[in-house]
């Protein structure tokens, strides 16, 4: 598959208006202004675009969903792209904005919004200027604003700059964040769609999914349900990092497999090192090994070989890799991280972090492998939003998985990995 | 007089540990500030001008380097929410600071793609050459070293954030000569690699 959402991002200028329209950009939204909002969300929905941010939703339903006799409506793009490993929408934004511009117009033309409010994670300041400057390029071309292209249809998009916090991304907190308030969750019911920003109906669609949006106008319900295997179409973004010799984004279709991406696009591990394990969508999802890589790279093909696909966040582990440590950085990111609404999840992830630092430090004793478990079980399921069974993935898959390396830290009161990789490894990974 | 029957009332764990902003100078926003702060609150419905609390914090820190109580009193004022509410919020995200901070603050990522590509070897690097711990400013006051959770560049790992503007693919010989780079050049040093998506590849001498 060619690529689409990112052909020409190493070119210069492709950040420019003139650059973007010059490769047919803003043609999708002269087309879906042709048409019925209702015909819009019909042709999303055919297209079967799944949600890119992490749970994979149809989009198309979503949208549906959004209750149409109240007003006013909104689109809300998450852009608070923190989930580590991820940083697809962070090159979607600043190589290519205006189709992320395009795809919130179409957008709030499908749900009968008014304003998008796109809101971007505090550090990404410099995309921001690109995004911006390239909101203002839209404006001045009448692409946004009054009377869009004398269709009569109004639309304004906003960026607002979060300010250092994971809870962000989550769509509720979120909300609460926009609305100026602390990022915390929400009780759902209700969902966004009845009452979302503001306590109105609100679509929250991440980065990528909206910039899927002016691909399916453009190219047809047809040709974009042919990219892929079934219920996973369309063009999608992997972030390859960790210990492979050419990370970065990569877009395929769905049929890609994981080893393809692994060992293909991102070039493999280094020379002399083997892969030992691959987390496929983030750190919040469970780790395959190597000889789970023969499949799909598709929201269902991971799902059913028991991890997720999540926002396609793949981190790539060689034998260098020490999994109690793993844990333990992970979850010193999700202590830091988690909002401290719901009490398993404020405490459950201190907890595990001071036991899974004493382990890591040979102070651990056996134990505290089932306190580990006992922890994580008391936290997963138990908060409002999805944080609390994402923080406990890292402890209780690398206790699946690599068990022997907690007994061994536990009984050796050390790291088992060779000396002389601990010389030449980075401090914390030993 | 307490209420417990056996602790004293100014047992230490009786105090809160909540620790009030600093008072700071007086503080009002400049007139530049003030008509960016206009503009911005017209991007939310007139009656939720709440929503506007994360980028009137943004202007205050940008023109005072930090924010004091006097400044949450003045974002709320203008806002029409109450200190608490701002406080609430300045508390809550790790993006404002309530402490002064060096004119460089450096974030180094210390999340897993960094970390197993170094991120660890950069702190060191920057902490002994400006001889403070992480969460310190050193002793000039111009630097801040903070390691903050993933910043979303993985594949150009590692990555510091030097106030606004990103250093990728930072090795920890190249982040000391930042450090001197900052010292005698200021803000010109601050380079950034995000526009030039060429260099991203290739640059990691693969170990």
């Amino acid at each position: 598959m060619d690529p689409v959402l990112i052909a020409h991002v190493r070119e210069p200028n492709s950040f420019t208006l003139d650059f973007y329209l010059a490769h047919g950009g803003y043609e999708a939204l002269k087309t879906a202004l042709t048409k019925k909002p209702d015909e819009i969300i019909e042709m999303v929905k055919a297209s079967g675009l799944r949600g890119r941010g992490g749970a994979g939703f149809p989009t198309g339903m979503k949208w549906q969903f959004v209750d149409k006799k109240s007003e006013p409506r909104y689109i809300v793009c998450n852009a608070d792209e923190s989930e580590p490993g991820t940083f697809k929408d962070h090159l979607l934004m600043e190589r290519n904005p205006h189709l992320l511009v395009e795809g919130c117009a179409i957008g709030c033309y499908g749900i009968g919004a008014k304003i998008a409010y796109i809101y971007i994670r505090g550090e990404f300041y410099h995309v921001q200027s690109v995004l911006e400057r390239a909101i203002d390029e839209a404006y001045a071309k009448g692409f946004l604003g009054r009377n869009i292209l004398g269709s009569g249809f109004d639309c304004d998009v906003y960026v607002h700059r979060g300010a250092g916090a994971y809870e962000a991304g989550e769509e509720t907190a979120l909300l609460e964040s926009l609305e100026g308030k602390r990022a915390q969750p929400r009780n759902k019911p209700p969902f966004p769609a009845v009452a979302g920003l503001y306590g109105k109906p609100s679509a929250v669609n991440n980065v990528e999914t909206l910039c899927n949006v002016p691909v399916i106008l453009s190219k047809g319900v047809e040709w974009y349900t042919s990219v892929g295997p079934e219920k996973n179409g369309g063009p999608k973004l992997y972030c390859v990092s960790g210990h492979v010799r050419n990370p970065g984004v990569f877009e395929a279709s769905m049929s890609v497999t994981l080893r393809e991406l692994v060992d293909g696009y991102a070039g493999g591990v280094r020379p002399g090192r083997t892969l030992k394990a691959v987390i496929p969508g983030g750190s919040s999802v469970p780790i395959l090994l190597p000889d789970q890589l023969d499949i799909q790279a598709s929201f269902d093909a991971i799902q059913k070989a028991g991890s997720l696909l999540g926002s396609a966040a793949i981190v790539v582990l060689d034998d260098t890799t020490c999994m109690v440590w793993l844990a333990q950085n992970l979850l010193h990111f999700y202590r830091h991280e988690s909002c401290g609404k719901c009490t398993p999840c404020r405490e459950g992830t201190d907890w595990l972090h001071k036991i899974l630092q004493r382990i890591e430090r040979g102070d651990g004793q056996l134990r505290d492998l089932d306190l580990l478990t006992g922890i994580s079980n008391n936290i997963a399921g138990k908060t409002l939003c999805a944080f609390g069974d994402a923080a406990v993935t890292p402890v209780l898959t690398t206790l699946k998985h690599f068990r022997h390396e907690y007994e061994a830290h536990i009984r050796e009161r050390r790291c088992t990995l060779p000396a002389d990789w601990r010389a030449r490894q980075p401090v914390g990974a030993h | 007089m307490s209420f417990h029957p056996k602790m004293a009332y100014d047992a230490t764990f009786h105090k809160s540990a909540r620790q009030l902003e600093e008072e700071g100078p007086a503080f009002g926003y400049t007139a530049e500030n003030r008509a960016r702060f206009e503009e911005i609150v017209k991007r939310y419905p007139p009656e939720r001008r709440r929503s506007a609390v994360l980028p009137a914090l943004y202007l205050a820190q940008h023109q005072q380097g930090y924010i004091t109580a006097n400044a949450i009193r003045h974002v709320a004022e203008l806002l029409g929410i109450t200190r608490a509410d701002v406080e609430d919020v300045v508390s809550y995200y790790t993006m404002f600071y309530t402490k002064p901070v060096g004119r460089f603050v450096v974030n180094v990522c210390r999340t897993l793609s960094c970390a197993i590509n170094g991120a660890e070897r950069v702190t060191e690097a920057i902490c002994t050459k400006l001889a403070v711990r992480p969460g310190e400013t050193d002793a000039s006051g111009t630097f801040t070293v903070l390691e903050v959770e993933c910043l979303g560049a993985c594949d150009r790992a590692p990555v510091v954030m030097v106030n606004d503007a990103w250093h990728e693919n930072l090795q920890p010989e190249a982040a000391a000569k930042l450090i001197d780079d900052l010292r005698a050049r200021g803000e010109a040093a601050l380079s950034g690699c995000h526009h030039v998506v060429e260099r991203r590849k290739d640059e990691r001498t693969g170990d």
